[in-house]
């Protein structure tokens, strides 16, 4: 269970785990909330590039369609299958089990410059 | 102090009840109401297999009375209310004099010179305004109760059994001979309660209607019984997809004033044949143009699901124009498949005809279907 002062936080209510120059995206608790529970995930392809801003993946309720963006630049290393087959882990297990994919940034320095939240920043922005 | 652009937030008598149950809320037309308690898939599911309680005290319900009730409603209303007896419901719809859609109603006849005309909320206003202007030519009257109204709908196979539980039910009619699509009026522990065997799911199911200081007690009594029948509380996340399993239309999605009853399906809801005029009755005689686009479902493989506003196309190409676009969508629950309704060409209105939907920039098939998507089993 990733503790989640540990991570980091996107206006756009994902979270970020950093190891080295790789991260590991996933969606928060409160944002998989919001959505409702998600019936399908379609994550990026392993190999592909991705670009600071653009929509990489997406998880839908029955509602509505969640987009998640790419925080950085840099290739898709991995994602995760098991939130394909389960997408449910995304509501029980956001920050662990229900993580997304996990990207190889070109520069991890631009997360400095990329206005990430911490835990309590975040936490104010969705007033908690 | 009130904002005047922004009315204030309504809640449900059962409010404080859905907050203890741990429901999460959503804005539905100026009211908080439970979206979900757990998952809208587990209330989907348990109405399909089970049954589930609905509390749907924001719908409106606007009393009409006296001589001239019937023939005020044959005239206000598209459909021919008249001849409906005491204790019957109908669907009907509230027409601008242009044809479209104010609203679609059901329409309970409650006795002698008494209906009881349940409106959508969002359009509780609107469909008070044009019943109030309408009666002035009549011996009747128009009350709006619904502030003092509320309704909880039991939905699902098991409801039956669920209601013949409830100790201090006394009914004109019983509840096993209570048809599809009639009420029985009688009292709940004394008070005044309609129960009506209607519903906006696709199942067996009925609504009650009692005043708002009742109703608290009611829905504790019913979750306490109805648990060893499989009955959990539903918020409006399953209703949608319910509803839309079962190919009903939803005020603002496929039914608006710019829409005429027959591009809905619902030409049959429209009594051309009744003696009477009514408003509306000239241009739906009119009609819409011929090319005026028509309700279809549509449903696809997959999972990606086409979604309100989403455009149809005919071909997968990106040089062609639309043809339609997506009024509701969801993978559907039941089927495991994605399923929408949407507004198409009359050329492309015809079951099997294959078309596609742009789902954020991917076109995904869609074939063509009859509604509705899912149809329960005949039951007595």
């Amino acid at each position: 269970m990733s503790d989640q002062s540990t991570l980091i936080y996107t206006a756009e209510h994902e979270w970020i785990r950093v190891e080295g120059n790789v991260i590991t995206v996933g969606i928060t608790a409160y944002a998989a909330d919001k959505l409702g529970e998600v019936v399908f995930a379609e994550l990026p392809d392993v190999g592909s590039t991705v670009e600071r801003g653009k929509v990489v993946a997406e998880v839908e309720s029955t509602k509505s369609v969640g987009e998640v963006y790419a925080p950085l630049n840099g290739t898709i290393i991995e994602v995760n299958d098991g939130v394909t087959e389960n997408p449910d882990w995304i509501n029980e297990f956001p920050l662990d089990k229900g993580w997304l994919f996990k990207l190889e940034a070109s520069n991890i320095a631009d997360l400095e410059a990329a206005s990430l939240l911490s835990l309590d920043e975040y936490n104010a922005l969705i007033g908690k | 102090m009130t904002d005047r652009l922004s009315a204030p937030e309504r809640f449900s008598p059962l409010h404080q009840v859905h907050v203890n149950a741990g429901a999460s809320f959503t804005d539905f037309a100026g009211w908080q109401m439970p979206v979900r308690y757990t998952s809208e898939l587990a209330e989907h599911r348990a109405v399909r297999e089970t049954a589930a309680l609905f509390d749907l005290s924001h719908m409106a319900e606007i009393a009409v009375s006296g001589p001239d009730s019937a023939g005020f409603l044959d005239y206000a209303l598209a459909g021919k209310i008249s001849t409906i007896a005491i204790g019957q419901a109908k669907y009907s719809l509230i027409l601008s004099p242009h044809g479209g859609i104010i609203d679609d109603v059901i329409v309970y006849r409650t006795g002698e010179q008494h209906y009881t005309v349940v409106a959508n909320a969002g359009n509780r206003k609107q469909a008070a305004q044009a019943l109030a202007e309408r009666v002035v030519k009549f011996e009747a009257t128009v009350v709006d109760e619904s502030d003092s109204i509320a309704l909880v709908a039991v939905q699902g196979r098991n409801s039956r059994d669920i209601l013949k539980a409830l100790t201090g039910l006394e009914l004109a009619t019983s509840l096993d001979e209570l048809k599809y699509y009639w009420s029985a009026a009688g009292t709940y522990r004394g008070n005044e309660i309609l129960i009506a065997r209607t519903g906006y799911t696709g199942e067996d199911g009925y609504e009650l209607y009692l005043h708002n200081e009742h109703v608290t007690e009611l829905w504790e009594t019913l979750m306490n019984i109805g648990r060893a029948h499989g009955l959990v509380p539903a918020g409006l996340a399953s209703r949608d997809t319910l509803r839309l399993e079962a190919g009903m239309p939803l005020y603002g999605h496929e039914l608006s004033r710019d829409v005429f009853p027959v591009q809905a399906g619902l030409g049959r809801a429209v009594a051309l044949n009744k003696e009477n005029d009514f408003i509306g009755r000239e241009a739906v005689v009119s009609g819409p143009p011929s090319d005026a686009r028509l309700l279809v479902g549509l449903i696809s493989e997959g999972k990606r699901a086409g979604r309100a506003g989403y455009a149809v196309f005919a071909g997968d190409d990106d040089v062609s124009v639309p043809v339609g676009a997506v009024t509701s969508g969801a993978l559907s629950p039941t089927l495991g498949q994605p399923i929408a309704m949407a507004y198409v060409d009359p050329a492309l209105a015809i079951i099997g005809t294959e078309v596609f939907i742009d789902v954020r920039g991917r076109r995904i098939p869609a074939t063509v279907t009859a509604l509705p998507f899912y149809k329960r089993k005949a039951s007595a």
